[in-house]
């Protein structure tokens, strides 16, 4: 039994990153649900959204487009927390780095998103201070070492990433770090769900929901699908095995006419999610309206830092002047994190926009959609 | 006696008795070849008369320094001996230029000098000549080195990358992807607990004993910067065919497919420094494979993948096969993944 070889596996290996994976990735199991994948789907038409980039990414990684039905279609959503981030406040990031004694902290895929003129990336280039860290606290930590620059971090991301930022936000304000702040451009994921299930010009028949996103909201937030769409959603893993099994409950849903949530990711998602986490982001961030790229602007579907932490609000601390925004022309990155379109249907996807030399976001990101369409690319 | 420095000071540059004093403490010391104690400006030596010479050179400005399996003077001869070597030479002779900057510790100098001489033993190179200059604090990250490396290629050996042929079998001589991991779990703020290390080796021996197991080798390549993704990318175009990769064929440690997991790197871009990708004939495929295993580094070698006719239309070239019988692109790296490995 597979299961049985993991926990052998697991009691013989005392190292953390040796996780045995095999059970997931077993040819035999895969070969058997694609198999039962075809089944299920027949010669229906099916339209399957990806929310989350990292499944994007999963699924172009194992070549899944190469051996799933062809009439099965898996389209990227908006879970590329790089490419929803709209022009404007990479515009802002941009501004918030010219400014004299700040130093901009923030992840490494949204120092190289083009803005309307510019980018992190030239700016740091032109001799401003800007870092690339791996997690908020070590820009709490740039703040203590550096008591003479302003350390903002540029926060993007979602219910994922969130918690760390609170976490981050909470930790500065408990060591009086006046010289730590947020610009905070953090959504939430069930909005953007909803105005795409919501958008006449999509026809989604099923989402794989997001494993990560999901460990910390639980199942509740997404069963407005079903109950005011139609729409099945389950939340999934992201090893190939975990992957299909999603696909595979999706698409008995989906033919079955029987809209549901459902987990298939118990290893690491409970029904309830973390209400430690989400207490903890409760308690810093408030909703707000937010800008996504390609969706506009949807109400409650970002975070705003709460009143009581304004000194470690960037949007509130620094007012800079913002360019106007100029969209990339051309440029399809709003149709394709709405699943209107596939990456490779821009007409500028590997013309004039590759990960060399990207023209939008999805494209920069490797968890973008347009990247990993490029990456992966089957050739087919 | 007046105490000596404990660190690197301008002075050391100034080409006068400061600098003397380094260069008789530390490199004589470290290195002290014949030819480079004559203290010439040209270290002058012999090659066996084979009318064709190789030549290489590599700077190196890994951070940081020291790490798990090595270290940047480890790195500095394995990487030019292995670069010599993959052209079928037998590297001979090393020239080392340091770039120090002030205030790197003397005793780190020794380390890695005492860490140089050791790898150059292993290989069987002589270092004869050199050069230091200092920079300004600040002006540089501890020490950048550059080595430059000469070798003889024996009569009869004609290695390319362009050599690929349709048929042929395409090798690695051990787990991928342990040199990049090793630096990444150092790494400030990213410091993850690990027993991964380097695989930073010289493998002149290797290749010697796989040309020797299998004269008819199209060529070798050190998957360093980008990887095995870059190395099968650029025979592929130099050759004009395709090359299909086996997933499960690829020897990974479990720790650094865990590792690459949880960064979210393919560990086919992932640098390695003691790894070499050999394009072989079918026939000659089993030899080669046996002399690799023989080899010390090459125990965990492999048969990877096959060369392939060239797709239609300017497909990319390199595929990836799974267990589960998908195929994908296997890319070049694009813009970087990982910081100063090398």
């Amino acid at each position: 039994m597979a299961a049985d070889e993991r926990d052998t596996a697991s009691k013989t290996t005392p190292h953390a990153a040796a996780i045995d994976f095999s059970a997931f990735r077993d040819p035999h199991l895969v070969r058997k649900l694609v198999e039962h994948i075809r089944e299920t789907v027949g010669s229906r038409e099916i339209n399957l959204m990806e929310v989350c980039g990292t499944h994007t990414v999963s699924i172009g990684r194992y070549g899944f487009r190469s051996i799933l039905p062809r009439n099965l279609h898996l389209l990227s959503g908006p879970g590329c927390p790089v490419c929803v981030t709209a022009n404007r406040d990479i515009d802002r990031a941009v501004a918030l780095a010219r400014v004299p004694g700040v130093t901009i902290a923030t992840f490494g895929d949204m120092v190289r998103v083009p803005g309307s003129t510019s980018s992190l990336a030239a700016e740091k280039a032109a001799g401003h201070d800007v870092r690339v860290v791996y997690s908020p606290l070590d820009a709490v930590e740039l703040a203590a070492a550096e008591p003479e620059r302003q350390v903002v971090f540029m926060g993007v991301g979602f219910e994922t990433t969130t918690p760390a930022i609170a976490a981050s936000i909470l930790e500065a304000d408990q060591r009086g770090l006046d010289n730590f702040s947020v610009f905070c451009v953090h959504k939430t994921t069930p909005a953007a769900l909803r105005a795409i299930a919501d958008d006449p010009e999509t026809a989604i028949d099923g989402f794989i929901l997001p494993g990560h996103v999901s460990t910390i909201t639980g199942l509740a937030p997404y069963r407005f699908l079903p109950e005011e769409f139609g729409i099945p959603g389950v939340v999934t893993g992201f090893e190939p095995v975990d992957v299909l099994e999603g696909i595979a409950r999706l698409a008995e849903l989906v033919v079955a006419g029987t809209p549901a949530v459902e987990n298939a990711y118990r290893r690491g998602v409970s029904d309830e999610g973390n209400p430690v986490a989400r207490q903890l982001v409760d308690e810093v961030f408030e909703p707000c309206d937010a800008v996504w790229r390609g969706l506009g602007e949807l109400p409650s579907s970002g975070l705003a830092i709460r009143p009581e932490f304004a000194r470690h609000d960037a949007s509130r601390r620094f007012e800079v002047a913002v360019e106007p925004t100029r969209e990339p022309a051309g440029c399809r990155c709003g149709d394709v994190l709405r699943g209107v379109i596939a990456p490779t249907a821009c007409p500028l996807f590997d013309r004039a926009c590759t990960p060399e030399t990207p023209v939008g976001p999805c494209m920069v990101s490797s968890e973008g959609s347009c990247a990993a369409y490029w990456r992966f690319r089957d050739g087919a | 006696m007046p105490t000596q420095p404990d660190t690197v000071l301008l002075g050391h540059g100034s080409g006068g008795q400061m600098m003397k004093r380094i260069i008789d403490d530390v490199f004589y010391e470290a290195f002290g070849s014949p030819e480079l104690l004559a203290g010439n400006d040209a270290g002058v030596a012999a090659l066996d008369p084979t009318g064709r010479l190789a030549m290489s050179t590599d700077s190196f400005v890994v951070t940081p320094r020291f790490f798990p399996g090595g270290d940047i003077g480890r790195l500095a001869v394995c990487g030019t001996v292995n670069d010599v070597a993959t052209s079928g030479a037998r590297p001979r002779y090393l020239s080392c230029g340091f770039i120090l900057e002030e205030g790197l510790p003397l005793a780190d100098l020794r380390r890695i000098c005492a860490s140089m001489a050791e790898a150059a033993r292993e290989a069987g190179v002589t270092i004869i000549t050199g050069d230091t200059k200092v920079v300004e604090r600040g002006g540089a990250d501890g020490l950048y080195i550059n080595t430059a490396g000469v070798g003889e290629v024996p009569e009869g050996v004609e290695l390319s990358g362009a050599a690929c042929r349709p048929g042929d079998v395409v090798l690695v001589s051990g787990t991928l992807g342990d040199h990049g991991i090793a630096i990444m779990s150092q790494r400030e703020g990213l410091a993850f607990g690990t027993t991964i290390e380097s695989d930073a080796a010289p493998l002149n021996h290797l290749i010697a004993a796989v040309l020797e197991a299998a004269p008819h080798t199209r060529c070798f390549r050190d998957p360093t910067r980008g990887g095995l993704a870059s190395t099968l990318n650029e025979f592929a175009s130099a050759s004009a065919v395709s090359i299909e990769v086996d997933e499960d064929a690829v020897p990974v440690r479990p720790e650094v497919r865990g590792a690459c997991e949880m960064l979210g790197y393919d560990v086919f871009q992932v640098a390695n420094e003691g790894k070499m990708v050999a394009v072989v004939p079918a026939e000659e495929a089993d030899a080669a494979l046996a002399a690799m295993r023989a080899s010390r580094y090459g125990e965990n070698a492999a048969i990877i993948g096959r060369v392939g006719e060239p797709f239609e239309g300017g497909r990319a070239p390199v595929r990836v096969r799974t267990a589960w019988g998908a195929t994908r692109v296997l890319d070049m790296l694009v813009g970087e993944q990982l910081p100063r490995i090398c």
